[in-house]
């Protein structure tokens, strides 16, 4: 059986390797960004599952500003038939919730048979969208994917959990959420990138999708983590227990 | 800004959560080198460097691959002066073989700006691995690109562009380095076939090249209008290839002499015409110098990557280094010297697809930044100390393989000598 769409929501995020810096208070964006690894995961299955045969298109979609065009063109690059850019206003931040709803405007759309998003963005860790996108769509969700595969109208998934893997069978239409080994991203290649340049990318803003995308959440202030200062060595066990009692008063 | 960076080996043996925190430690030891990780620190100015939309993204994506590809093997491959040889087969599924190759071929017909920043970023990445395919893509590809005629073209470049096979160009002869026409090598002809008898020296990819463009003497009497190119095949009756040199730097880019003993070349394999072989010589070396300027390029701001981070985390008198004015004016000169060659190489690069190719300028754009790449690697190394002296860090390969730069497709001397020719050429 081949599905018709996969739908592949993709974040663009402060790439990997920077380190993050808090300047008066704001975290500095003025820096390299690049695709939530977990995304490219999810882009990365999605393509798989297409030239496998076991779907017929697959559409990335990303919710962000206009530089989040650049994301989109790497799930392009990477395989991915066409996209959808939910445009929002720049320096504003979109909470999951509010990601969540508009994903399930698309998705009521488009119609995908799947949802496949990373675990969670590496920006604000959150780990929330999948699994709220599944409550307000009311379908099944297989999250922490580690392997995937289609089983008649249903997929088969091995889960990450805590002690191993845990194999569950999913009902069709599902979210599948991203973890890290459920295979290698490629790269974007050159002739790639040029044709990715072709393909058709719709935009729309949250307001056509009839979503309110003020959150319920207020930041309060931001802070890079307080500087770790230099250990001590100690002499005797009988030292490191006096200490642990009395100078850090965790015994 | 398409960039996919790989990282699955690499997060591998982080947990999932708070990975960029553990990504972005700064090496905690003195001793701990800077090896296996992104760059931490990227001092690329995009809006200085003006690239278009196209050429950013298209450096971005090279930059992702090799630093994950590429740059966490790259002391290995000096070390043990081995080319990666699956990295062909990687730059060809990649597309980088081919950027001033036409499509049907299997090219990407983007230019020789493109060009020079893939080659930048490739050194970035590791000098010695950039060299070789310096010499594939743009000594051996192009100048069958430039050159070739439509049999030529539709035999060797779908191969060499895909990376199944290797390329390599020899121009140089262990008596004939700056005075290149004086080479010895000659070529008779012989019914339908030319037999070259001689050596070349110094050929980068000679050890492992399937196809090499060489230039020979079908009249030794005649000069300059004595030179052909031929296009030579690994398997040709006759040739063979000394053992690979050991080399100060670039190491891993393999280098061999060529020897020829009665090879028999089909006259279908000349490369251009007879007698003209110094014009097809002379008009590569312009764009050889161009694109080869990305090497400069990328090992200075290599020299960056590893210096400004570093730095900024080794402290002395309980201060950061990089807070002392004498470090300070060494980053300034570093990342100056870098942006204003980088502004030249790149001017002349667009010039050049502008169909404007100054010799002047592309010998200058090398002669400039070549020069510069060995200064900035030698304050690399004194901003590292002591770190700077020893191989866990990579300063040293980077003085190493700059040093290159000054000596190979024509050496400073040589450069300079052509710059100033075309100024007398004005008041002869």
């Amino acid at each position: 059986m081949s599905l018709n769409r996969i739908l592949v929501p993709v974040k663009r995020v402060i790439d990997y390797a920077v380190k993050v810096r808090v300047t008066g208070g704001k975290i500095d964006t003025n820096v390299k960004h690049s695709m939530n690894p977990f995304d490219e995961i999810a882009v990365e299955q999605a393509v798989r599952m297409r030239e496998g045969k076991q779907v017929k298109e697959v559409i990335a979609m990303t919710v962000g500003p206009t530089k989040s065009l650049e994301t989109l063109r790497t799930a392009l690059a990477m395989g991915a038939d066409r996209a959808i850019h939910v445009e929002t206003p720049e320096g504003t931040e979109i909470l999951p919730l509010q990601v969540a709803k508009l994903i399930r405007a698309v998705a009521e759309k488009e119609k995908p048979e799947v949802v496949i998003l990373g675990k969670q963005a590496i920006d604000d860790d959150s780990s929330q969208t999948g699994q709220m996108l599944a409550g307000l769509l009311g379908w099944s969700q297989a999250t922490f994917a580690n392997k995937i595969a289609v089983a008649g109208d249903k997929l088969t998934v091995d889960r990450e959990v805590d002690g191993g893997l845990e194999t569950i069978s999913t009902k069709l239409p599902t979210i599948i959420t991203t973890d890290l080994r459920l295979n290698e991203p490629r790269y974007a290649t050159l002739p790639n990138i040029m044709k990715a340049k072709k393909k058709k990318v719709d935009k729309f803003t949250p307001a056509d999708l009839k979503v309110d995308i003020k959150g319920s959440i207020e930041t309060i202030k931001i802070e890079e983590p307080a500087k770790r200062s230099g250990g001590k060595k100690v002499a005797s066990v009988d030292e490191l227990i006096d200490k642990l009692k009395n100078e850090a008063k965790v015994l | 800004m398409l960039s996919s960076v790989r990282l699955a080996s690499v997060l591998g043996r982080c947990s999932s959560t708070g990975l960029r925190t553990r990504l972005a430690l700064a090496p905690t030891s003195a001793r701990a080198p800077l090896q296996c990780r992104g760059i931490a620190y990227d001092s690329y100015n995009v809006p200085v460097a003006g690239l278009s939309e196209d050429l950013e993204e298209l450096r971005e994506s090279v930059n992702a691959f090799a630093q994950k590809e590429l740059a966490p093997r790259a002391a290995q491959i000096d070390k043990d002066n081995e080319f990666p040889m699956d990295m062909w087969k990687k730059f060809g599924d990649m597309g980088l073989l081919g950027i001033t190759a036409p499509e049907k071929y299997g090219g990407q017909q983007m230019g020789y700006l493109a060009h020079t920043v893939v080659m930048e970023e490739i050194s970035r990445a590791s000098g010695s691995v950039a060299l070789s395919y310096g010499a594939h893509s743009n000594l051996c590809v192009n100048q069958i690109v430039r050159n070739g005629n439509e049999a030529q073209r539709q035999k060797y470049l779908p191969k060499l562009i895909s990376g199944e096979h290797i390329g390599a160009l020899a121009m140089s002869e262990s008596t004939a380095g700056s005075d290149v026409v004086s080479m010895k090598i000659t070529a008779k002809k012989q019914g339908d076939r030319y037999i070259l008898n001689g050596t070349k020296f110094w050929i980068t990819n000679g050890p492992d090249a399937d196809t090499l463009v060489v230039y020979a003497k079908t009249d030794v009497n005649a000069g300059p209008k004595g030179i052909t190119a031929f296009i030579i095949e690994k398997g040709f009756k006759g040739f063979s290839r000394s053992p690979k040199l050991d080399k100060l730097g670039m190491r891993g880019s393999n280098t061999c002499e060529l020897v020829f003993e009665d090879c028999e070349v089909p006259a279908e394999n000349i490369l251009g015409e007879v007698g003209k072989g110094v014009y097809v010589l002379m008009s590569g070396l312009d764009l050889e110098r161009l694109v080869l300027s990305g090497g400069p390029l990328g090992l200075m701001q290599a020299c960056l990557d590893v210096t400004i981070p570093y730095v900024h985390d080794r402290q002395q008198f309980g201060t950061q280094i990089g807070q002392f004015q004498l470090i300070q004016g060494k980053l300034a000169d570093m990342y100056t010297k870098l942006s204003a060659s980088r502004s030249y190489v790149y001017a002349v690069g667009r010039a050049c697809d502008a169909g404007k190719i100054s010799n002047k300028d592309c010998a200058g754009a090398i002669l400039y930044s070549a020069e510069r790449a060995t200064e900035c690697a030698l304050d690399a190394i004194q901003c590292l100390g002591g770190n700077g002296f020893i191989n866990d860090y990579p300063t040293g390969r980077f003085l190493r393989d700059a040093k290159l730069y000054e000596i190979g497709a024509g050496t400073s001397e040589i450069r300079r000598m052509l710059i100033g020719r075309e100024f007398n050429k004005d008041f002869r």
